[in-house]
C-alpha cells in the first residue's frame, strides 16, 4: 500500500518536474493580445471561421489576417468592438455581412433535361452545369441550406433560397457551397455599391434603369402589400424615389417584357405609389448606415447626382458635406422642374430624409467664389465630388436676343421657382422641343398668359420631350409652330420684344441621329406678335468656377468642348485624382435617374479612392447595356390586361395654380398594376397563363 | 520475417479501429474532411510510437522491478498525458512547421483509448523492445489507413441522398460497420 502510494507520488512528481522544466526551456513568446482576443471569442472551437479553433482565429486576428468579425457565431457587437479595440483596427472594418440571394427563378425556370443523379447542387452542376435552362440560375437542391450551421436558410416554396436575416451571421458557408455563385455574403456597403454585371440575374427593366434599381423585387413587395420594404429596396439604389416617381421618363418601361405583347407595366407609378405611401404615413423608414470610417468627402452641388453621391457615401460610413450655390438644396430638380410637376414640399421631405443621415449642407456658397479645391483640402476633405449640373442655357445667336422680354429656359424656370414676378405680357413663344421647353410653356400658361407658342424646327414626331408632357401641354392649350427656325427677334421703340421672325422649314435627308434634317425654305420669313421669347434649346455646365479663382490645381481639371468635365464614364474619375464627377456636369443634360446612377457610381470610386485601392470598374459592368439572352422577341402566356391610368387634375383646374397635376394611383389600382408584373428574372418569368407542354 | 508478419497483423488483421474498435471518437470526429483525417493520422503515428516506447520502458524498468504491476493503467495514463504535453511544447519551440500541422490534434490524443490500448496490448503480448516499436508503428498506420478510407467514404456520403433519420453520424456508423466487415476478410491471414 505504502509503496504504491510512494510510487505514484514519485512518478507524478517526476512528470511535473520534467514538464515544468520543459515549459521554461521550450517557452515561446506569444503576443499577449492573442489571449485578450481569445477572451472575446465565443470559445466554442467550432471551426466555422475556417481556422482550427478559437486560439488559431485569435492569432490570425492579431496577425492582421482576419477581421475582428472573424467569429461567425458571435452575435454580440460589443465583443467585435472589443476585439477591434485590442488589435487597434478601425471599427469600420467590423461591419457585419449578411447572406443575399439574387435569383428569383426557382421552380418556374425551365429544365434542360431530366436529372436522376445525386440530389446536390454541386453534383448537378458537374453535369452540363445543372439542369436549369438559365446558366446562372439557382438549382434549388439546397447545398447552401445544408452548409448553413445556423438554420438561416430555407428553400422557399418558389424553389430558391430565402435568407432569414436575423439568424444569418454572415459566415460565408453558403457562398462557398453554392456552385452557381447565386448566394452572396456581402456587407451593407458592398450591396449598396454593387454594380449590375453581365452575369447577374437581371430582368430587362433592371438592366435598363440608369440607377440599376432591383425593379422586380420592389414590385413583388408592393404586390404583397409590403410598401415600406419596397421603398427600402428602391433606396438601395435610388435615394430620391419621390422625385423619380414624379419626373422619371422611365426608360425601364420601354424594355418591360409585358410590353412586347401588351402595354408595359407602369413601373414608375408603382414606385410613386409606395414612396408616397411612406410620405403620407407620416413616419420615415429608418435608413441603416455602416459604421463611421472617419473619412471626409466634399460634395459640390446638391442636385440629384450630388445628393445621390452624398447619400451613398454617408450610408457606407463616410462623413459628407454638401456645398450648394443656390439658397435651397435640390439643384436642377428644385429650380429646373416646375412646382406643378414636383411640389417643393415633396422635395423638401425627401431631401430632409437624406440630410437626417447626418450630412452637413451649406447653401449660398459658390464653388470658385466662396471656396475652392485648396480650401476643401485644407479643411480635411480627402475627396471632392463635383456635381454642378448644366445650368448655362445655349443661345440661338440671332439678332435681338438681348432685348427686354427675352429669357433663357433654365434661367426663366429657376427665377419663377424662386418666386420672382416677371413681366411677361400676354403672348409668349418658347423656342425648343425638349422637356425644358415644355416646362416653360406649361409654366407660362399657369402664369396667366393668353397665348403660348412653341416654335420647333422639326415636327412633333421628332420632339425629344416626353410624350406625356407633350400631351399634357396640348390639353392645356399650347400652340405649336412646327418646322420653324427663328431668325430675328424684333423689338419696339422701348427696346422690348414685339415680334419674332422665323423661316419655314421642310424635312430633308436623315442626319446622324436618324432624325430627318430640317432645311429652310427660302423667302418664307413669317412674323408673329409676342411679348416674351424664351429660348430653351439645351444647356451646358457653367464652368466659370475655373476662371474666378485660378487655383493652381484647378487648372488641371480638363473640360470637354461642351464644357462638361472630362471624365471616365465608367468610374467617373477626372483629370485630378481626388476629384470625381457625375450628373449633367459629366454627361451634359440628361435624366434625373441617370444623375442618380452616376452619383452612386462615383461614390463607389470615391470609396475605393479613400481606401487607397486602385479605382477599377466592376468586372463585366453592364452599365445599361442589355444582356442579349434576356431580351425576347415574343413572350408566351400573356393575357392582355389594361394598364392603370394615371389620375390627373382636370385641365380646367390646372391653369389657375401651380398645384401638382399628376396624381398618385389609388392603392387598389397600384396593386392591380403590380400584379401585371411578370416578376421577370434573366430568362424566366411568371406568365399569366401556364403554357401547355409541347 | 516475424516482424513483417507482426506488422501486417497489426495493420490489417487486428486493425485498431475496425477489428478492436478502439479510438472511435477521433474516427468519427475527424473523418469529415480528408485534410483533417490525414493530419490526425500523422499525429497518431507520431504519438503512438513514442507512447509505446515510453510505456514499455515504464513497465519493464519500474513496474516489473518494483513488482507493482497493478498500477500499470493509472501510471500509463499519467505518463502518456505528460508525454503528449511535453511533445507539444517541444514541437512548438523546435519544429514550428510540424506543430502547425499536428498542433491541434495532439491534445485530442492525450486521453485517446487507441493509444492506451496499444500500450496495454504491447505489455499483454509480452513483446520485446523491437517488437514494441514495430507494433506501435503498425497499429498507428492501421489507424491512419482506416481513418483515411473512412474520410474518403464520408466525403462521398455528404453529397449523397441519405434518408433524414440516418443522416450524419448514423450513416457514418453504418458505413464503419460495413467497412469493418470487409476488414474481417483479413482474419486468418497471419
Amino acid at each position: 500500500m505504502i509503496e504504491s502510494f510512494l510510487f505514484m507520488l514519485g512518478i507524478g512528481a517526476a512528470c511535473s518536474i520534467v514538464l515544468s522544466f520543459a515549459s521554461k526551456v521550450f517557452y515561446v513568446y506569444e503576443d499577449p493580445k492573442i489571449a485578450l482576443v481569445e477572451d472575446n471569442l465565443e470559445g466554442a472551437n467550432c471551426g466555422g471561421c475556417g481556422y482550427t479553433g478559437c486560439s488559431a482565429a485569435a492569432q490570425a486576428v492579431v496577425a492582421g489576417q482576419a477581421s475582428p468579425t472573424v467569429c461567425v457565431i458571435s452575435s454580440s457587437r460589443e465583443k467585435v468592438e472589443n476585439i477591434a479595440e485590442i488589435v487597434g483596427m478601425p471599427i469600420g472594418t467590423a461591419e457585419a455581412s449578411l447572406s443575399y440571394n439574387m435569383c428569383n427563378g426557382g421552380y418556374r425556370a425551365t429544365d434542360k433535361y431530366n436529372y436522376l443523379g445525386v440530389m446536390s447542387c454541386k453534383a448537378m452542376e458537374i453535369v452540363f452545369g445543372g439542369k436549369r435552362d438559365c446558366h446562372i440560375g439557382c438549382l434549388g437542391l439546397g447545398d447552401c441550406v445544408k452548409a448553413c450551421a445556423f438554420g438561416a436558410l430555407i428553400i422557399g416554396k418558389e424553389g430558391f433560397p430565402v435568407v432569414d436575416d436575423d439568424k444569418c451571421v454572415g459566415c460565408g458557408a453558403c457562398e462557398k457551397a453554392c456552385p452557381k455563385n447565386i448566394i452572396e455574403v456581402r456587407t451593407l456597403s458592398e450591396k449598396l455599391l454593387k454594380m449590375n454585371q453581365q452575369n447577374d440575374p437581371l430582368a430587362p427593366c433592371s438592366q435598363t434603369c440608369p440607377a440599376e434599381i432591383d425593379i422586380p423585387r420592389y414590385i413583388a413587395l408592393a404586390k404583397a402589400g409590403k410598401y415600406k420594404e419596397a421603398v427600402q429596396v428602391i433606396r438601395m439604389r435610388n435615394p430620391l424615389p419621390l422625385t423619380c416617381g414624379r419626373v422619371c421618363p422611365h426608360p425601364c418601361e420601354d424594355e418591360c417584357r409585358r410590353g412586347i405583347e401588351d402595354e408595359p407595366v407602369s413601373i414608375n407609378q408603382i414606385k410613386r405609389f409606395v414612396s408616397d405611401f411612406e410620405m403620407e404615413s407620416g413616419s420615415r423608414i429608418p435608413i441603416k448606415c455602416a459604421p463611421d470610417t472617419g473619412k471626409k468627402v466634399a460634395i459640390i452641388g446638391s442636385g440629384p447626382s450630388g445628393m445621390s453621391c452624398a447619400y451613398f457615401l454617408r450610408r457606407i460610413g463616410h462623413k459628407v458635406s454638401i456645398f450648394e450655390a443656390m439658397p435651397k438644396l435640390g439643384g436642377m430638380v428644385r429650380y429646373g422642374i416646375p412646382e406643378y410637376r414636383l411640389p417643393d414640399k415633396v422635395l423638401d421631405w425627401e431631401l430632409d430624409g437624406i440630410l437626417n443621415l447626418g450630412i452637413n449642407a451649406f447653401t449660398h456658397v459658390r464653388f470658385g467664389k466662396d471656396f475652392g479645391l485648396g480650401s476643401l483640402v485644407a479643411s480635411g476633405y480627402s475627396a471632392v465630388f463635383i456635381g454642378i449640373g448644366a445650368w448655362e442655357d445655349y443661345d440661338l445667336g440671332i439678332e435681338g436676343e438681348d432685348l427686354e422680354g427675352c429669357f433663357t429656359g433654365i434661367n426663366f424656370l429657376s427665377r419663377i421657382s424662386q418666386g420672382e414676378k416677371l413681366e411677361l405680357g400676354k403672348t409668349a413663344c418658347v423656342i425648343g422641343g425638349g422637356n425644358t421647353a415644355i416646362d416653360c410653356v406649361r409654366t407660362l400658361l399657369r402664369a396667366g398668359l393668353e397665348k403660348v407658342y412653341l416654335v420647333y424646327r422639326r415636327t412633333r414626331k421628332e420632339m425629344p420631350a416626353n410624350e406625356v408632357e407633350i400631351v399634357a401641354s396640348e390639353e392645356e392649350g399650347i400652340d405649336f409652330i412646327f418646322l420653324a427656325a427663328p431668325t430675328k427677334v424684333v423689338g419696339n421703340d422701348a427696346g422690348h420684344v414685339s415680334k419674332l421672325e422665323y423661316l419655314k422649314m421642310e424635312l430633308g435627308e436623315p442626319d446622324d441621329s436618324g432624325r430627318r434634317r430640317p432645311e429652310p425654305i427660302k423667302g418664307s420669313e413669317t412674323l408673329i406678335d409676342v411679348d416674351t421669347v424664351i429660348t430653351a434649346i439645351g444647356q451646358s455646365p457653367e464652368a466659370s468656377f475655373k476662371d474666378q479663382n485660378p487655383h493652381r490645381r484647378l487648372t488641371e481639371l480638363e473640360l470637354t468642348r461642351w464644357n462638361t468635365i472630362e471624365n471616365d464614364p465608367e468610374v467617373l474619375t477626372t483629370t485630378i485624382p481626388y476629384v470625381f464627377t457625375a450628373g449633367d456636369a459629366a454627361t451634359g443634360p440628361s435624366l434625373v435617374v441617370e444623375a442618380i446612377g452616376g452619383g452612386r457610381r462615383a461614390a463607389r470610386s470615391i470609396d475605393m479612392f479613400l481606401k487607397g485601392e486602385k479605382i477599377t470598374p466592376a468586372s463585366d459592368s453592364l452599365r445599361q447595356k442589355r444582356i442579349r439572352e434576356s431580351i425576347f422577341e415574343e413572350v408566351k402566356g400573356i393575357e392582355k390586361i389594361k394598364r392603370a391610368k394615371m389620375p390627373e387634375l382636370p385641365v380646367e383646374k390646372r391653369l389657375d395654380s401651380y398645384v401638382e397635376v399628376d396624381l398618385v394611383l389609388p392603392e387598389k389600382d397600384a396593386i392591380a398594376e403590380a400584379n401585371r408584373c411578370l416578376d421577370c428574372c434573366r430568362l424566366c418569368y411568371n406568365p399569366d397563363k401556364q403554357q401547355p407542354f409541347v | 520475417m516475424d516482424l513483417i508478419l507482426l506488422a501486417i497483423g497489426c495493420i490489417f488483421v487486428n486493425n485498431i479501429l475496425l477489428a478492436q474498435f478502439l479510438g472511435n471518437c477521433p474516427f468519427l470526429g475527424t473523418s469529415n474532411k480528408m485534410e483533417t483525417a490525414v493530419g490526425m493520422s500523422m499525429a497518431v503515428v507520431f504519438v503512438l510510437v513514442m507512447a509505446g516506447v515510453i510505456s514499455w520502458m515504464v513497465d519493464h524498468y519500474l513496474l516489473k522491478t518494483l513488482d507493482i504491476e497493478y498500477l500499470r493503467t493509472v501510471s500509463f495514463i499519467l505518463v502518456i498525458a505528460s508525454l503528449v504535453q511535453f511533445v507539444e511544447m517541444f514541437l512548438k519551440k523546435s519544429i514550428p512547421a510540424l506543430y502547425a500541422g499536428l498542433g491541434i490534434f495532439l491534445p485530442l490524443i492525450t486521453t485517446n483509448c487507441a493509444v492506451m490500448g496499444v500500450c496495454l496490448i504491447n505489455i499483454k503480448e509480452e513483446y520485446t523492445f523491437v517488437q514494441v516499436l514495430v507494433s506501435s508503428f503498425s497499429y498507428a498506420v492501421g489507424f491512419g489507413l482506416a481513418l483515411i478510407i473512412f474520410a474518403g467514404l464520408r466525403e462521398r456520403i455528404n453529397i449523397a441522398r441519405v434518408p433524414k433519420p440516418l443522416q450524419d453520424t448514423s450513416i457514418g456508423l453504418i458505413t464503419a460497420g460495413i467497412l469493418s466487415l470487409s476488414f474481417f476478410a483479413f482474419k486468418g491471414m497471419v
